[in-house]
């Protein structure tokens, strides 16, 4: 299968090339976190969890989401969604390999990782963490990996696939709410406790997972001719506008509580992150442009003229991953963080070595989702379903029906020598032949398609 | 129609399974509570700062760098076990702003050791543990360096080695304890090598003006413990339910 992946046009080599570079500038700054420490980031005795851990959580979403939304597929049969699924399982591959990644170069001592395991912990939600985490990257490898085999093959998906996929969607939703519990659990810091965490959590990586699933969708219908299918992608948007609108509503009651209950532990947090505090303010502007970028996309998505044109699709998408990413990054790990334990404000912003780490891993994700992708597009293209050549031909002929049967009445034919109009092509050529003696054969010099 | 057999046996393994499971759950939350043991020590402290004599003072500051090796770096990588911050920032919900000098009172902090410690539950290595005498521990070989303790911590009590702390000591100035590597979280471990010898914490002995009180909580006749019952006493927040083990006592307008 893999070779599919090594064939490619100058674009597709190109972005590989962008992305092995993404890579190796990652590869270098990191060099340099391991020998100095975690010191060349912008963390802090008081902000110690920043970027690597943001984009973390982030990921996390984006991961459990893609899976959710595709699977239902094959519970239901619905084959027409199949290429959807496929490109869903992929993305999560990618993701929960960022997210592994994310927490290795946020660690102190990365050899020591295994302690984890060597010494398991169940009282620490980190430990299940690790241990979701892991299971979900391998079910989704295994699921995706015998969907495409099964096609090359032509056969059905054995019994214990469909095991595995229907495992995979509970545990898709655990894996976020296991992330959102890491938090929401700590009594120290009073933004993340909140029972409200993991629905949160939830409704925006429902929202922005399946975002960059239609962008990627619609990059591949562009430049790959690899189409999902019209039906899939609008049913994937519905999902996202839900979602988004969701994931404001519960961002709305957060606020309500906090704002109205003016509990201080909560009310800092929240006060520190929208307005600033003792003159300190660097996530002010971000967390507004997050909050009015959502509302606008939403706006956006919610009309269906809008939702249905394509170029409009993937702007609103890009805005609300946009908006979700500086939410669940910078607006949800840092703030939790300021004001500090002692009461003090101490900022953080990453540094350029640490957003150089951080592309690097992006680079290392979307190396792999666009691997895989090429791979599976591949495969479906090589290898189409007697039922999908059926309904491409169906398709054809369908398209040809409705040209005929919605152009002949639009149109209107005039002659030329006299001006007089006719509905029918055949009308205007026996006016011609009868009024002005031009043979039936060339009677397109004088009748004219009118407009 | 289902049959009553089948019905039984159903209902039965159903039943089973539902009392089965909520006795493992007892148990699994059990895991979550580090249990009060009676028998043994629990230890504790008392930091009077009617008695404190300050910033102009810090010996059991100084005390605690020696006999810790603690590295000494200026600015957001700062690395303390026992430091001095304001009465305000110490006790952010018992100040207000028409509070006078109290708010400026400088007020000895350091890791509470508490009944129940946030810290020890959210370590996915067992790399911070309670000791059955109540201290809480830090294995700086196990530490992963993931921070999840500092998160989890609401005192602000555990510093991290952001970077290599062994450029920023100028002497080892106890050859007894280990300095500590990039990458591991560190905080106060209330001296357990000394309290296993038989001796006190390195700041208690330091003070010249007998503020910091450290006694056995759970001996019934210990200085600590009269003291408890007697004066008037307050703890770090006190809302998170960790129950500190470190006590303050307030300088009553003599300040």
């Amino acid at each position: 299968m893999f070779e599919k992946a090594l064939k490619g046009g100058k674009l597709y080599w190109s972005w590989i090339a962008f992305l092995c570079l993404l890579i190796l500038v990652g590869l270098a700054s990191y060099s340099v976190q391991w020998q100095v420490g975690l010191g060349i980031t912008g963390m802090s005795k008081e902000v110690s969890w920043g970027l690597y851990i943001a984009n973390f959580t982030f990921l996390v979403g984006v991961a459990a989401s893609a899976v959710v939304v595709a699977l239902p597929t094959y519970i239901y049969n619905q084959h027409k969604f199949e290429k959807m699924t496929t490109l869903g399982e992929f993305l999560a591959v990618a993701a929960v390999t960022m997210c592994i990644l994310f927490v290795l170069v946020d660690l102190g001592r990365p050899m020591r990782v295994l302690h984890v395991i060597l010494y398991p912990s169940p009282n620490s939600v980190m430990f299940f963490d690790f241990i979701v985490l892991s299971g979900y990257a391998l079910w989704n490898i295994i699921i995706a990996w015998y969907i495409l085999s099964s096609r090359i093959t032509n056969t059905d998906i054995s019994w214990y696939v469909k095991v595995i996929i229907y495992l995979a969607i509970p545990w898709a939703i655990s894996i976020h709410t296991v992330t959102a519990y890491l938090y929401s659990g700590l009594v120290a810091r009073g933004m993340w406790m909140t029972a409200l965490l993991a629905p949160r959590f939830l409704a925006s990586a429902f929202a922005a997972g399946p975002s960059l699933l239609i962008i990627a969708a619609i990059i591949a219908k562009r430049y790959a001719n690899f189409d999902v299918g019209r039906e899939a992608i609008d049913k994937v948007a519905q999902i996202v506008t839900f979602a988004m609108i969701v994931n404001l509503f519960f961002l709305g009651c957060e606020l309500f509580v906090v704002f109205y209950s003016q509990h201080p532990e909560h009310l800092a947090h929240w006060t520190y992150l929208l307005f600033g505090m003792d003159g300190y303010g660097k996530l002010v502007p971000w967390i507004w442009a997050s909050i009015g970028l959502g509302i606008f996309a939403v706006l956006m998505m919610i009309h269906p003229t809008t939702r249905k044109n394509e170029q409009l699709l993937v702007f609103a998408c890009a805005l609300i991953f946009i908006s979700i990413w500086i939410d669940k990054g910078l607006g949800l790990i840092v703030p939790g963080y300021i004001p500090s334990m002692v009461h003090t404000v101490v900022e953080y912003w990453p540094t350029m070595l640490e957003t150089f780490i951080a592309l690097g891993v992006w680079g290392v994700g979307l190396l792999i989702f666009t691997v895989l992708g090429k791979m599976a597009i591949g495969v479906f293209q090589d290898y189409p379903t007697e039922e999908e050549l059926k309904e491409m031909m169906e398709e054809e002929k369908e398209e040809e029906v409705v040209e005929e049967v919605v152009t002949a009445p639009a149109k209107e034919y005039t002659c030329e020598l006299c001006g007089a109009v006719f509905t029918d092509l055949d009308e205007c050529c026996e006016h011609a032949e009868k009024e002005h003696k031009i043979a039936k054969a060339s009677c397109d010099i004088v009748c004219f398609e009118k407009g | 129609m289902i049959s009553r057999r089948k019905f039984l046996v159903t209902f039965g393994s159903a039943l089973a399974g539902v009392i089965l499971s909520a006795s493992q759950l007892e148990k699994a939350l059990a895991a979550f509570q580090s249990v009060e043991k009676g028998s043994s020590s629990q230890w504790g402290m008392i930091v009077d700062l009617s008695k404190c004599a300050g910033l102009s003072c810090q010996a059991c500051i100084d005390a605690c760098v020696r006999e810790h090796n603690i590295p000494k770096i200026e600015g957001k990588h700062h690395i303390w076990w026992i430091t001095f911050v304001k009465f305000e920032n110490a006790f952010p919900e018992q100040t207000h702003e028409m509070l006078g000098e109290f708010k400026e009172l400088p007020t000895l902090i350091l890791c509470n050791h508490c009944y129940h410690p946030p810290c020890t539950k959210v370590c996915p290595t067992q790399a911070t543990w309670q000791r059955e005498d109540g201290i809480v521990m830090m294995d700086w070989h196990r530490c992963i360096g993931c921070r999840y303790c500092m998160a989890a911590c609401p005192y602000g009590s555990r510093s991290f080695n952001w970077v290599d702390p062994r450029q920023y000591l100028a002497e080892i100035t106890n050859p007894m304890f280990p300095t500590r590597t990039k990458g591991v979280v560190e905080k106060c471990i209330f001296c357990y090598h000394r309290i296993d010898r038989g001796e006190l914490p390195a700041c208690v002995e330091a003070c010249p003006n007998d503020a910091l009180i450290f006694g056995d909580l759970n001996k019934f006749d210990s200085e600590i413990r009269k003291m408890l019952g007697e004066e008037y006493t307050i703890v770090r927040k006190p809302s998170a339910g960790t129950k500190p083990k470190i006590y303050y006592i307030l300088p009553w307008g003599e300040k």
